[in-house]
Parts: structure tokens; sequence; C-alpha cells
């Protein structure tokens, strides 16, 4: 038996409850190092009130969950300390500077001054943008913008880094190039949590985890997901499973 | 051929130094469904803005139902239902009393066009008086798309009707267009999901306020003309810098479960597996495949990018 | 007709699913006139006076008595020259000192005119101007009283100046003022913040594509709101007469006629704001902090406009509220009829147009 510090996410029997809806029920899972890990689920299921609880915005009603190895109820503030997070809403400020930026978050992580000077420079050349360090970021277009705040996502090197639809509204091309850095965060051992409506995207994370009405409906690599649900692909799986009806499979192969 | 409902020639549009639409040449027909699609900051909301009078072009003409945009916009106003990006109903108000308010000042009511909204309006109608602000997101797209209908529009247009609800509500909203084309409706919908211009007549790709592309999405298929190659197997990381590294391959980009390869001059699969096993020893499968319209959609973005 | 119904029962809808910003709406003018009427009223009382007086004949002994006899004045202590005085006013010990010539009644009897000297502090010139106001009425009150016949020109006046305000209550010039200020920036306010919601939340998008006109959408948010200002009018108003006992002297009928004037000219000019700016915090920033000053400064609420320099004077012509505030004070404190200030109700009904129709002309058609 592993012991839950294993494991970058462990999340036992978590629930939150507002009044008497029971937004998340009982949700069970764990993710190891390097995983990309899809977090899906229909608007509503609970998706958001989960990251929540994980990234330490939001005390769990009971259950535990034990994020970068702190513990999200006990440790709130040590777990975002650990934890990189960028979502499609806020990322980064508009109206400061692509260095000016990088700055900020890395002062926030608490970098030293020399740390900072040295990742800025590394992470502008990395992503092709030192001509661009000193432009507003508001002026950026939308793919480049949220390259570089996966980049500063990542700035203090942490365990994990969550992501809440990065992607949404991203040119196809960007958002492939944005995948391969997800990629290549993951290779080099950070671990990925990610949302998405783009249900392609999920056949490249590792493991996906579909939640419906505030538990985990199914959780599986997409392939045995797609074998076990008789889906040609992620999309057909997450309407079977998020409707909850699987006579409507044949209706869907029929639309397509 | 069917007549033309909406004919834009020329048009252009700039909003200071950002040209947002540059020189667009469409025709939509009567009573297809057109997708306008294309990412974000592509010109997509900026054309439909045009085309609902609501923003005046910098030069071009384009008239919807017959009627200049700019010289009869108080009647196109009359003749078109929209959808703007974002919930634009009153938050503050019930599912009823928006409704009759939208269908009161489109000077109508709601008993003389309820055919044409009953299949939409019945799934949301047991709870008519919850607040519009305290609907779920798919429901929220129905109310908005009731009222958009309530004074029976010749034209409907959809700015991302599906961005940022969940796959089920993408499939059931699209479900909801066709039905509403088989009633005669002109419908012009913009989305950034490649894979809803399946479900388009056709399509036309937009990027940087220029048209890429104007056809049924089975032509763009068929005029798709690289050799096109699924590669599974391996780690992707690892996978799509080797097959990059090959001097056959032109692109290689993620997609799905799979990596799609396109290459200079036509190959047998087996070539491309064997060069990946001497180079990197690493066992992979390939075959060839029909492009999809992402695909194409990608393509062409490289042609404008080299 | 039917569409102008539907858009004004909405914004009734509006105002009552938003209990918060209507309890703000009419809660904040009524803590504000009470504020402004107890803590910040120009009255005062109690305020400490030095007396220097040489002789202490009769008269003056009669006149500081009848001095300190009202609320108004506290005797500090009798000085036995002017030169201590000041050493009074730095320790802050008085507001104000009373110095009478030597020989008073004598010369009062002769039939000479006896100076007293009223020195008041300077660096606070509001209250030294209140006080030196009631201790010239007490003086002329007793000088009058003395030789109805042989009243100085200086009596006259005063009498003048005191006439519609007899104990010179300051309450009673600044309720007037207050309902101006308040229903001026409340309504402002509402107006401005009401439409330009609708652009930031896109329904504005929606209502353009509809056949809905311009003149529709402007009269059918000023309306739901000239009811609502009334009731803040109302509330203040009976406020002013019960809690700060401030007459209604002229006919009430007109007195709301003119309110309800006003508070079209206000909100018409919210509207106007709100044609012109795109987010309801630039809306508020300019309803209230750009309106607020030239309103309190400008229109004679606190400052009295003959006092200032002529390009300021030609400017306070163009605040909606000096004009008001002249009509109200005239309705209320003086009891006047029409006749007396028709000219006022013309300027103000005139701004009134000039808004609606400079905000029907702004009125985008389009989103830019």
């Amino acid at each position: 038996m592993r012991e839950q510090n294993d494991y970058i996410v462990y999340v036992k029997d978590l629930t939150k409850v507002f009044g008497d809806f029971v937004a998340v029920d009982k949700i069970n899972f764990r993710v190891e190092k390097g995983e990309i890990f899809g977090f899906l689920g229909a608007n509503g299921a609970g998706k958001t009130t989960a990251i929540k609880m994980l990234t330490g915005l939001l005390a769990p009603t009971s259950g535990e969950a034990v994020v970068a190895g702190f513990d999200v109820r006990r440790e709130p503030e040590k777990v975002k300390y650990n934890i990189g997070y960028m979502s499609q809403k806020f990322s980064l400020y508009d109206d400061l500077k692509v260095s000016e930026n990088i700055r900020l978050y890395a002062g926030i992580y608490g970098l030293s001054r020399k740390e900072i000077k040295r990742k800025s420079k590394a992470l502008l050349e990395e992503l092709n943008m030192v001509a661009l360090r000193d432009k507003l970021v508001g002026e950026l277009p939308l793919g480049w913008k949220q390259k570089l705040a996966f980049a500063v996502a990542m700035i203090h090197e942490p365990a994990v880094v969550f992501l809440d639809e990065p992607t949404s509204g991203v040119d196809p091309i960007t958002r492939r190039q944005f995948w391969e850095m997800i990629y290549k965060a993951s290779v080099a051992g950070t671990t990925i949590f990610i949302t998405t409506h783009y249900l392609d995207e999920a056949e490249y994370c590792t493991r996906v985890s579909i939640m419906v009405d505030g538990v985990i409906e199914a959780l599986d690599t997409p392939k045995n997901l797609r074998l076990k649900y008789g889906a040609d692909n992620m999309q057909e799986v997450f309407v079977l499973l998020a409707r909850g009806e699987h006579t409507l499979q044949g209706k869907i192969k029929k639309e397509k | 051929m069917k007549n033309s409902i909406i004919q834009i020639e020329q048009l252009s549009k700039s909003f200071g130094e950002v040209r947002a639409l540059d020189n667009i040449n469409l025709s939509v027909r009567e009573g297809e469904i057109f997708g306008l699609i294309g990412p974000d900051g592509a010109g997509k909301t900026t054309l439909i803005r045009i085309l609902t009078t609501l923003l005046l072009p910098d030069t071009g003409k384009a008239t919807v139902t017959g009627r200049d945009v700019v010289r009869d916009y108080k009647e196109i106003r009359k003749l078109v239902g929209y959808m703007p990006g974002v919930f634009s109903l009153y938050e503050d108000l019930t599912i009823a009393e928006n409704l009759k308010f939208f269908a009161t000042i489109f000077q109508t009511t709601i008993k003389e066009n309820y055919h044409l909204i009953k299949d939409i309006y019945q799934q949301i109608e047991p709870f008519k008086d919850r607040r519009a602000g305290q609907l779920s997101g798919g429901m929220k797209q129905k109310l908005a798309l009731s009222c958009a209908l309530i004074h029976k529009p010749e034209v409907l247009f959809l700015d991302e009707p599906t961005t940022g609800i969940d796959a089920v509500s993408r499939v059931e909203l699209w479900d909801m267009l066709k039905k509403l084309k088989r009633m005669g409706l002109t419908i012009f919908v913009s989305t950034p999901y490649m894979n809803e211009a399946s479900m388009c007549d056709r399509v036309a790709f937009i990027q940087k306020g220029e048209i890429l592309e104007v056809d049924s999405p089975e032509g763009i298929v068929a005029s798709y003309e690289e050799p096109i190659y699924a590669v599974e197997g391996g780690r992707f990381y690892q996978l799509i810098h080797a097959l990059r590294a090959l001097e056959m391959v032109k692109a290689a980009h993620l997609f799905g479960e799979t990596i799609h390869v396109t290459t200079y001059r036509r190959i047998a699969p087996e070539e491309l597996a064997r060069a990946i096993k001497e180079r990197e020893g690493m066992d992979i499968s390939v075959r060839e495949i029909e492009a999809n319209i992402e695909d194409c959609f990608i393509s062409k973005l490289h042609q404008i990018i080299h | 007709m039917n569409a102008l119904l539907a858009f004004i029962k909405k914004e009734f809808l509006h105002i009552f699913r938003d209990p918060r910003s209507l309890l703000i709406i009419v809660g904040m003018p009524i803590v504000q006139i009470i504020l402004f009427g107890f803590a910040i009223t120009n009255e005062i009382t109690e305020a400490h006076i030095a007396v220097v007086d040489p002789s202490r004949d009769e008269h003056t002994t009669a006149l500081t008595r009848k001095i300190l006899s009202g609320k108004y004045f506290i005797l500090d202590e009798y000085l036995p020259s002017e030169k201590q005085l000041e050493q009074s006013f730095l320790k802050g010990k008085i507001k104000v000192g009373l110095v009478f010539e030597p020989g008073f009644s004598q010369k009062l009897e002769r039939g000479e005119h006896p100076q007293i000297q009223i020195v008041t502090d300077a660096t606070d010139p509001n209250t030294a101007t209140t006080l030196y106001n009631y201790i010239r009425a007490i003086t002329a009150d007793y000088a009058l009283a003395l030789h109805p016949s042989k009243a100085t020109p200086g009596g006259i006046d005063i009498r003048t100046r005191m006439l519609y305000n007899a104990q010179l209550k300051g309450v009673y010039f600044f309720v007037p003022g207050l309902i101006t200020i308040i229903l001026m920036l409340i309504s402002a306010m509402m107006s401005s913040i009401s439409l330009t919601r609708e652009k930031e939340k896109g329904t504005m998008e929606i209502l353009l594509v509809s056949p809905l006109k311009p003149v529709m959408v402007i009269i059918g948010k000023v309306i739901p709101y000239v009811f609502l200002s009334l009731l803040n009018g109302t509330v203040i108003l009976l406020l002013g007469v019960y809690v700060f006992h401030v007459p209604i002297r002229g006919d009430l009928v007109l007195l709301f006629g003119e309110i309800i004037l006003f508070i079209i000219t206000s909100l018409s000019l919210g509207i106007l704001i709100s044609t012109k700016v795109e987010t309801q915090q630039v809306a508020l920033l300019i309803s209230l902090m750009a309106l607020m000053l030239p309103t309190i400064i400008l229109s004679g609420f606190i400052f009295p406009i003959e006092n200032m320099p002529l390009p300021l004077q030609m400017i306070s012509n163009a605040i909606p509220a000096k004009w008001f505030i002249i009509i109200i004070k005239n309705i209320m404190l003086k009891g006047v009829g029409m006749a007396y200030i028709w000219k006022q109700t013309l300027v103000l009904t005139g701004m009134a147009l000039f808004f609606i129709v400079a905000s029907v002309k702004n009125y985008k058609t389009r989103l830019e």
C-alpha cells in the first residue's frame, strides 16, 4: 500500500455541501507525478467546486485532499505555494507589460531577485517572446497570452499546475502549441491537472475523469474509456455519460 | 441554387490600428445553416455585429434580406434575430418576464409565434418563474434562443452560442438549430470549435479578419490535397519531435489519440513507421487517412503563415 | 405604446428586485438630511462671549442681558479692556467679543449713535458671520423697542433680512437646499446607472437590434424613476417639516409640480450622461462627483451667488439646482405663487427639454 504522499493529488471522499445542495459528493481519485490528468464534466457538475477545494480556495465539508504533499484543509497556504494555477478567465494583467507580469508572479511566489532575472530571461527565450518583453499583455494575441500565462504559472516550478479551460477560443495551431508546452512540462515531471471543453483534448491526457452531478462517473485512460463505452471518441463518451442515457449513442452516431 | 439572403462585398472594418475585417466577400443562401469558424479575435463578432446593424463598416457593402445594413437598418432590425456571445437577457427578470418583454418590444405576442419556440421553450417552461440569473448555462441558451426567435425573424444570427457550454448542451443546441432550419429559417452562426463545421451546410474559415475558404464541409475536405497520415504509439511528446525531425514530414500535429502527419510527397505508411523505428527505436502504427475539417483549417493557417 | 408600457414595467421590476439598491437610494437621502440637519446647520448655540463694558450703565446691562437671555450666547467673563480680548481668543475661550463704547447710555439718551464693536474669530467665517448677525439682530431689536420712531436705517435693513426666518434658523435654509442637492444627485445617478447597466450587461445590444425607438427607451427609463425620486423628495420634505419644523407656506400642489419638473430635469441629465459613457462606474463617478461640486458650490446652497465673481455667477446660471433652490425657497419659506417663480420654472423646463432632446440625439443607434 502506497502512502498518500506518493501521489501529487490524493483525494478521498471529498465532499462539499452548499446548504442542502451537494455540489461534490464523495469523490475519490489519485494523480501521480508527471501525469496529465483531464478533469471533465458538464457545466454545473461540480468541477469548479472541486478545483477550488484542491487549490485551497474552499474548505471541504468532509473528506480529505492532499495536494503536493499538503492537506488542503489544514495547510491551504502551503498548498497555494506549491501549485500553479491558470484560468481562461483570469491569468495575467492586461495593463502590465509582459516583463512586469512575469516579475509580479515570480515575486508573489517568493523568488529572489536574481532568480527572477534568470527565470524571466529563460522564459522569454523559451517562448520566443524576448522582443515582446516591453509590450502590454493586453496587446498580445490571445494564443500568445495563454502560452505566456502558462509559463508564468510554472515560474516557481510547482509540483502540479491546475489549468482551467486554458485553450478556450484559441486557434487550432496555437492550441496544439499549447499542448506541446503541456507535454514538455509533463515530461519534465510536472503534474498537469486540466479542464477543457474541447473533447479532442481529452485524448491528449494520460487519464481522464468525467464528473456528473457531483460524482466521478468514469475515470480511466482515454483509450479504455472509448473501449468501455464502445465510442469512437471522447466526445461520444462524454455526451453519453453526462446525459446519463445510453440510448442516445445511436442518435449521435447518426448525426455525424 | 437558392437565392442569397446575405450578401457581403469587399467589407472592411478597423478599430484604430487593428484591422478586424479585411475585404470580406460572402454570400449566404436562403434557408441554410452558415457557419463562421475561427478562433477568438478572428473578426467573427465584428462581422455579425455589422450584419445585425450594430456596427458600421468602414468600406464595402452588405445586405441582409436584400436590405442595406447601413441605410435600411431599421427594417433589418425587424427581420433578424440575434443572440450575442455573452448572455444578454435581464438576469433579475424571470424566464416568462424576459420572453414577454422581448415579444412586446418586437411588437408581437408569445402566442402569435409560439409554434416557433415551442420545442425549445417547453424544456424551460417548468422553471418559468425562476430568474434568468439563476439558470444553468444550457437553460440560459434556450431562453436566449427563444427570445431571439419570438418575433419570427427571417435570419437568425448566433454569436458563438456554444462557447463555454458543455458538450451535451452543444449537441442539444445544434439539434435545435437544425429544427429551426427545417422551419425555413436562415441561420448564421459563429463558433471556435472546428468539429462543429460538420453541423453546417456551408462554412467559412476566418482568421485575422480574412476569409480563408468558403465551402460545404464535404467540399472543404474533398479539396484537401496533401497526403495525411494518422500515427499512433509511443509517448506523444517524444514521438511528435521525432516525426518533425524527419525530412519527409511537412508538419505533425496532435490530433485526439493520434498524431496527424502531412508529408511533402505521398509515401507508403510503412516507410514512415520504419524511419521512426530506425531513428528512435519506437514502434508506431501509421495509416493514411482522409483529412478532417480541422486538418484543413490548420493547413490553411500554415499557408498564410508561410 | 405597448412597447413603452412593457419597458416601464420592466424598469419597475428591476427596481423592486434589487432591494439593496432601493434601500441605498431611499435611505441615503434620509441619512444625509439628518446628518446635515443636525450636525452641519449653521445655527450656533451656546457660543462663549466676552464683554468689555467700561460704563456698565442702564442700557449696556440691559442689552447684554438681552443678548445672553437666548440660547445663543453664554457669558465667559467681563473683561476690563479690549486688549484682553485677544488673549481669550487665542486661548480658544470665546467665539465672540462685545465691546461697548464708554458712556454708552448717555450718548443714546442724547440721541447720538453710540458704538458697539463686535469682535469675531474670522478663521471660521461662517460662524463669525452668524454670530455677528445674531448680535446685530438683537441690538437692532433693542434699539427699535427703545425708539420705535427713530429706527436707524441699519435696523430696518436687519429687519428685512430676518423677515422669513425670524429666529435665524439655519435649518430653514438648509432643508430646501438639501432637497435640491439630494434630488439632483440621486436622480442623475439612478438614471445614468440604469442605462449604462444595460450597456455593460449586453442587454443594450438586444434593445438596439429591436425596433424599439431611442425616445421610447429614454422615456421608459425616466418615468419609473420619477416615481422613485418623488418618493424620495416626499420623505425628505416630511423629515424637514416634522423633524426640523421647516414650514411649507406655499401651495403644496405647486411645490410638488415643481419638484417633479426638477426631477425630470435631473433624470434627463443622468440619461444624457449615460449616452456618453460606457460603464456604470464612470456614470456613477460623473453623476456623483462631477455634478456634486458645481451643484453644491454654484447653486447658492452654501455660498451666496451675489457674492461670487461675475464669471462664476454666469456659470451658475447653467446649474439647474440654482433655479430650483430659488423656486423651492420661495414656495416653502415665502409662500409665494407661480407669479413670482414663473421665470425660474421656465428656465428649468427649458433645461429639461434640452437634456431630453440632446439625449435622443446622442443616443447611439449602434454600438459605436
